[in-house]
């Protein structure tokens, strides 16, 4: 049966509509693909290089029992600490902590700073299901929040319980630091300072209280400060035993 | 034995109506749960950054692990050739693609960004068992799916078999993968041991098969089908072996880690001074949720009685959730160690057994997940043919004897 008029009709609306469907598409896809261009344009964290293993070394026999300008720094520097006002304490973001140990033995007490070890095999890397929470070439374990979910299986993992959930809307951000709703986040050992060769503001905050009980540096570089340090004397890790090679070590536990 | 012949229920009364109705309130309310806790952020919940995973995931997780215990009976007519298991085999798989499907809700509405589904579906750490679980989630989903088919379809029924073994070895790994979530957590007392993986696997079969008896004596009473002491008594005979099987891991984990010195914290924690989590462990998951389940299933007097069998069915689900409560909760309640030998102190509650109340809107959402599966249940019944007119002895039983 030859074709008709009303088919060859309706071949050219089809021939048209599919046409019509694929202009649409292509509009609605072109902003998406630019965009994710710019996303993926050289972030800072191109410039981290693996020659490097960023470390620090805190001398708990240093560190004052009473001083918290370590911590106060890292808020400043970071922006957290305030505005979480609808979140209980339990909820509040803490990016580092002072603890104070006492031994039940002796009765030795000693205070020390503890925050994200970034540990070179860090289970929060190893059990994020889309790879938010990630490592940088030069070792510094951070949480990209563009993907992450908020399932929290991080926070379940850190031996250290070194990363808070945002448990409430956020406002006035540093830009250096941006964090937001339902993310997860910890110490990024100031990688936004590190990539211009300065000191996290915790170090930074604990040698202008003239205690220096935290020096930072390259691991690998053999004559780091850290490094020399560590080779005379020694640094522990904590919780050893897991075998994480943390990059962050403490003398005098 | 005649061949079974499926039909879908009735379903036009008040009490179905009203049944869906109830199911549909409870969805609604996990749905407002979820808008209330997403709208300001996780602080209205009883969750924070000492307990990261509360009520929903006690929840989420029972259902997951439940799913897969569904397909007990499916399985075992495929997979094992036993015949009188064959008219509930689709029913089976129905439950199961169900309760996954609660389960799944109830832990994607709890994510603090669940608006990026997308992501966690197209970007993988392959490395994280929780990753491996997204892709066992989906597979189940599209494999259980097929082996329904093969077995509602008749021109397709010749690939049952083979369908229904592919189903039987993905639900294994399903819960291995469910299990291992905890047993990989290395820093955390009460997790990281390897029996995580088969003890949840067993934990599935005797939960899924609880939710499945209920089922099948609810809907066969309130439909007044005919339902045999054979297919029951088979029911929950196996129920009983699987609830004993779960009981048998339970004192394997605890005997072992009773043994080493470096777990004794944690097990004083559980088994003796937890308050909430020890009278949860011996009365809800041990005495309520094994102990009398097992007498009631055993005892000449009362486990030929369904009304009892649907009692003990209850409990092992309450028992089940009170275990699931205790796993989650209370592992994560007792605190890191991080200092061995040491008193710990500090502003983030270091040192500390962490403090939880769960709050409604946790509960509700997590209740919206069994909601959800029930709902799809009841509605499938009616519109397909996945109950078989008849369980009758002479229906179901080969060796019946008239």
């Amino acid at each position: 049966m030859s074709p008709t008029k009303s088919d060859h009709k309706t071949d050219q609306y089809r021939r048209k509509f599919l046409a019509q469907s694929a202009a649409v598409a292509g509009l609605s896809i072109a902003p998406g693909i630019v965009l994710n261009q710019v996303a993926h344009a050289k972030a800072d964290s191109d410039k981290a290089s693996d020659t490097n293993r960023w470390g620090m070394l805190i001398d708990t026999n240093k560190c004052s029992k009473g001083c918290t300008d370590c911590v106060t720094a890292c808020q400043d520097e970071n922006g957290w600490g305030t505005g979480e006002t609808h979140s209980s304490k339990e909820q509040q973001a803490q990016w580092i902590r002072k603890v104070t140990i006492t031994d039940k033995q002796t009765g030795h007490v000693q205070s020390l700073p503890l925050m994200c070890q970034h540990c070179e095999t860090a289970p929060c890397v190893d059990v994020c299901p889309t790879g938010a929470s990630m490592q940088r070439k030069d070792g510094i374990v951070q949480v990209d929040k563009h993907i992450c979910i908020g399932c929290r299986y991080c926070m379940m993992a850190c031996p250290y319980k070194a990363r808070s959930f945002i448990h409430e809307k956020l406002e006035l951000q540093k830009a250096t630091a941006p964090r937001g709703i339902g993310t997860v986040e910890s110490c990024n050992m100031c990688a936004h300072r590190v990539d211009k060769d300065q000191n996290p503001a915790c170090v930074e905050a604990c040698s202008k209280a003239e205690h220096g009980a935290m020096i930072f540096g390259d691991l690998k570089d053999a004559n780091s400060a850290i490094s020399i340090e560590l080779k005379k004397h020694g640094g522990e890790q904590i919780r050893a035993d897991l075998g994480l090679n943390t990059g962050v070590r403490y003398q005098g536990l | 034995m005649k061949k079974p012949v499926f039909k879908q229920i009735d379903g036009n009364t008040t009490n179905y109506w009203m049944l869906l109705a109830l199911l549909g309130g409870f969805v609604l309310a996990a749905i407002g749960s979820h808008f209330y806790m997403e709208h300001g952020g996780h602080y209205v919940t009883g969750m924070s950054n000492q307990i990261v995973w509360g009520l929903p995931h006690v929840f989420a997780v029972f259902l997951i692990v439940a799913a897969s215990g569904a397909l007990n009976v499916a399985s075992i007519s495929s997979v094992f050739g036993k015949t009188a298991y064959k008219p509930l085999a689709p029913l089976s798989t129905l439950l199961a693609l169900a309760l996954l499907a609660g389960g799944l809700m109830v832990l994607v509405l709890d994510l603090g960004r669940p608006d990026r589904l997308i992501v966690a579906m197209t970007q993988y750490n392959f490395k994280s068992i929780f990753a491996w679980n997204m892709i066992l989630y989906n597979g189940f989903f599209a494999i259980v799916a097929v082996y329904m088919w093969t077995m509602m379809q008749r021109s397709m029924n010749k690939y049952s078999k083979i369908a229904g073994f592919s189903a039987f070895i993905w639900r294994l790994m399903l819960t291995t993968g469910t299990g291992s979530i905890f047993g990989f957590l290395v820093a955390r007392q009460a997790y990281d041991a390897a029996i995580m993986a088969p003890m949840f696997v067993v934990m599935s079969f005797s939960f899924g098969l609880a939710i499945f008896m209920l089922v099948v004596i609810a809907s066969y009473k309130w439909t007044e089908r005919p339902l045999g002491d054979a297919t029951f008594n088979r029911l929950k005979n196996l129920l009983g072996v699987f609830v004993a099987g779960v009981l048998y891991f339970v004192i394997a984990q605890h005997l072992t880690n009773l043994y080493a010195t470096e777990h004794h914290g944690v097990e004083a924690f559980i088994l003796r001074d937890g308050g909430i989590y020890t009278n949860m462990f011996w009365y809800g998951q041990i005495i309520l949720g094994s102990l009398i389940p097992l007498a009631i299933i055993y005892h000449p007097a009362t486990g030929s009685s369904r009304s009892a069998i649907s009692v003990a069915s209850i409990l092992i689900i309450l028992g089940g959730l009170a275990q699931m409560y205790v796993i989650i909760i209370g592992g994560q309640a007792y605190p890191l160690e991080l200092f061995p030998g040491k008193e710990v102190s500090s502003s983030f509650f270091d040192g500390m057994v962490n403090a939880y109340k769960p709050t409604l809107a946790e509960g509700l959402l997590g209740l919206g997940g069994f909601a959800v599966a029930l709902l799809m249940v009841a509605f499938a019944v009616k519109v397909l043919r996945f109950l078989p007119e008849s369980l009758a002895d002479e229906a179901v039983d080969p060796h019946h004897i008239k």
